[in-house]
């Protein structure tokens, strides 16, 4: 196997592995401090990058429609959690996930109506769009540096915030006994609605910042949501180190098991056996790790609630 | 008072009632993909399908034309349940469309057990070529391999030795692989086959990445839909554009181009792919249809719009030619094995499990007069090509 390769693949998997982080870091939270599963989360990640291809398109600048995106959706966050979040954290388990799933039926027959069912795409500003040589001969392309910048620059910031500020504190008291805090007389609502947004508007950055490697397309974030869900479910829930170590665990192993899987069945199966065989298995790889983390951590790497 | 009453339900009841005062109909059962983001392949075909219906004056052997859309949701469990619905509670007299080879894999027993008529205007699983082949399936389009096939040749023929190959892991995204193996000659150095369905993987920079290492001189690739856009864009931003030129079957075409063109994907123009038809395919129907289109929906038709056409008038043909005696199938089957309608493809013949044996051309992707991006034959790879299951049906 060849060692520039094997370098190249472990950067796609960190690239993927942030995306998943942004994603999971608003479901984790949401899910540890209000006890609210958010099937619509995804929504979010689809609707950031429709926003960002729309003003791109519009604006002819892919710096701005990220600057003015990533702001808007944390707004329609903010509409979403006083609209309607709000009025099912006292429902029970069964009951958000029926009205948040219908909020995914509604959000993707808002943007099939508004942008259409065909999808939208938009190009990088040139200096994006090439390669960068890291060294020798490992070449790989700019954007997705961009990306896992990014996503390690945010997954730090969230990190100083939860960990270092009265905000972060109330977040992680209210992450392992929210009523505890409520009777300390902080403002929990508040709280909600900050985080919920925060969510959003991170699910928001995900979701651009893959548009120009894919594009948005309706449906996108449901099914990204779910590998989300396998994230938060192995890191623990309500631990933003969790999501974070989650996300990464998972990234590194589907890309990975994408690329070596074949090579590596080809060593004990036969070449026929091994080639039909690798791309079911690897579909499979992040689920089996789930299940092997369940059956020793049940409450995750870092969980938080002891249930 | 009570007469008028009497005489006003009468005429409601008129009204109301189907087949009460109106002439038969011809019913159409049109599955296709109507949500998702493959939608806009669906949209295209009943574009297609509403075009044809209009260019027959909504007639056909005298009787009106009902066509009922159907949605699979890009799932063969949905498209068997519309599939079924069709059959048992709307009775229609044909079943056409179907994009995906799972989902017409799925649906096919539906419609050919309840004595229907199944038009595929798109999919061409080799199981319907060969041992599933039945009297009552027709093909509007193409068997999967044949096109990859025609692929393989000119890859062989333009000297290319080593190739890498990636398609979609479902029952298409095998028979275009098995399609190109059979007939390139030289080495395949790698091959993907990744996730497909409602939650496909449309990340493609693991597999771009071992492209790039396998030495390979070529890469092939089947990614229809939305993927074939995703496709492009990360092979243009992978910087493979200059070092591993891309050969397309069914991804570069009149559903990804402008899009692609909206994003200046200018790698793709002058990329090659194969096919039975092409929007510059000299023929009067076909000249009708293109022009037809344009005109109605300001855009060019894909292939699959091609096909849904055909397929609506490749019915028109079989009712026409039983005079509208829709009792009489085995006439109606007779006159479908002829092929006797006017093709947007040309003329071309039904092999024994009833797919087009017809030409194949190499394609390139180029800015037509006006600027807008499409493709244009360049030339022909086979004449009166038929696929290589055909021995193994038994009608």
């Amino acid at each position: 196997m060849d060692s520039a390769l094997v370098m190249i693949q472990v950067l796609n998997g960190l690239q993927l592995g942030v995306l998943l982080f942004l994603l999971a870091a608003g479901l984790t939270l949401v899910f540890g401090i209000m006890d609210f599963i958010n099937l619509a989360h995804g929504a979010f990640y689809m609707l950031g990058a429709f926003i960002c291809a729309t003003l791109a398109l519009w604006l002819d600048s892919f710096l701005l429609a990220v600057l003015l995106a990533v702001p808007i959706t944390f707004v329609i966050g903010v509409v979403v959690e006083l609209g309607i979040a709000r009025q099912l954290y006292q429902a029970d388990h069964l009951e958000q996930i029926l009205a948040t799933f219908g909020l995914i039926l509604i959000a993707d027959t808002l943007v099939q109506m508004i942008w259409g069912p065909e999808g939208l795409t938009f190009a990088l500003p040139e200096i994006l769009n090439g390669q960068v040589r890291l060294f020798y001969d490992v070449e790989f392309p700019v954007y997705r540096i961009l990306i896992i910048s990014a996503g390690l620059l945010v997954a730090l910031a969230l990190y100083l915030v939860v960990s270092h500020t009265r905000i972060g504190m109330l977040i992680r008291a209210g992450a392992s006994n929210r009523r505890m805090v409520e009777a300390l007389g902080v403002d929990i609502r508040m709280l909600f609605t900050l985080v919920f947004a925060a969510g959003a508007a991170m699910a928001g950055l995900a979701g651009l910042m893959i548009a120009p490697i894919t594009e948005a397309s309706i449906g996108m974030g449901n099914e990204i949501l779910i590998v989300a869900f396998v994230v938060i479910v192995i890191g623990g829930i309500g631990s933003v180190q969790g999501a974070f170590l989650g996300a990464m665990l998972v990234g590194l192993i589907d890309t990975l098991g994408r690329s070596f899987l074949d090579d590596f069945l080809r060593l004990f199966l036969s070449h026929q056996a091994a080639e039909t065989s690798a791309p079911a298995i690897s579909a499979m790889l992040i689920y089996i790790l789930m299940a092997v983390i369940l059956t020793f951590r049940p409450q995750g790497l870092f969980g938080v609630r002891s249930s | 008072m009570i007469k008028k009453f009497i005489r006003g339900a009468l005429a409601l009841m008129i009204l109301v009632l189907p087949g009460v005062g109106s002439a038969e109909s011809v019913k159409i059962g049109f599955v296709t993909t109507l949500t998702t983001g493959a939608a806009v392949i669906g949209n295209d075909m009943r574009d297609a399908v509403n075009l044809a219906v209009e260019d027959l004056n909504g007639k056909m052997g005298g009787l009106d034309i009902e066509v009922i859309f159907a949605d699979d949701g890009f799932k063969p469990e949905t498209g068997k349940q519309v599939t079924d619905k069709l059959v048992k509670s709307d009775d229609v007299d044909f079943v056409a469309g179907y994009i995906w080879s799972h989902v017409l894999l799925a649906s096919q027993k539906s419609v050919l057990n309840a004595d229907k008529f199944l038009i595929s205007a798109n999919a061409g699983p080799s199981q319907l070529a060969g041992k599933l082949c039945h009297r009552d399936f027709f093909s509007t389009s193409w068997q999967n391999d044949q096109t990859p096939m025609a692929m393989g040749a000119v890859l062989s023929q333009r000297g290319v030795s080593k190739l890498y190959v990636m398609a979609p892991n479902y029952a298409a995204g095998k028979n275009m692989v098995a399609g190109v193996e059979r007939t390139f000659k030289g080495e395949i150095v790698g091959k993907d086959l990744t996730k497909w369905g409602k939650d496909a993987q449309l990340d493609f920079s693991a597999e771009l990445a071992k492209a790039k290492a396998s030495g390979a001189e070529a890469l092939f690739v089947f990614y229809p839909g939305k993927a074939g856009g995703a496709f492009m864009k990360q092979y243009e931003q992978a910087g493979l554009a200059d070092k591993l030129p891309l050969y397309t079957v069914f991804t570069v075409d009149a559903i990804s181009l402008p899009k692609l063109q909206q994003a200046n994907m200018k790698a793709v123009l002058g990329s090659l792919t194969t096919g039975f038809w092409g929007p510059g395919l000299k023929n009067p129907q076909n000249a009708r249809f293109v022009e037809g289109f344009l005109k109605k929906f300001g855009r060019y038709p894909s292939f699959y719009a091609a096909q849904s056409y055909d397929s609506i008038f490749l019915i028109n043909s079989a009712v026409e030619a039983v005079g509208g005696d829709l009792q009489d199938r085995d006439g109606m089957r007779a006159a479908m094995e002829k092929a006797d309608f006017p093709s947007v493809r040309g003329s071309f013949s039904y092999g024994a499990n009833h797919f087009p044996i017809q030409n194949f051309y190499l394609l390139e992707v180029v800015a037509d007069g006006n600027g807008n991006w499409t493709t244009e034959i360049r030339s022909t790879v086979f004449e009166n090509h038929q696929d290589t299951y055909v021995a193994d049906c038994r009608l």
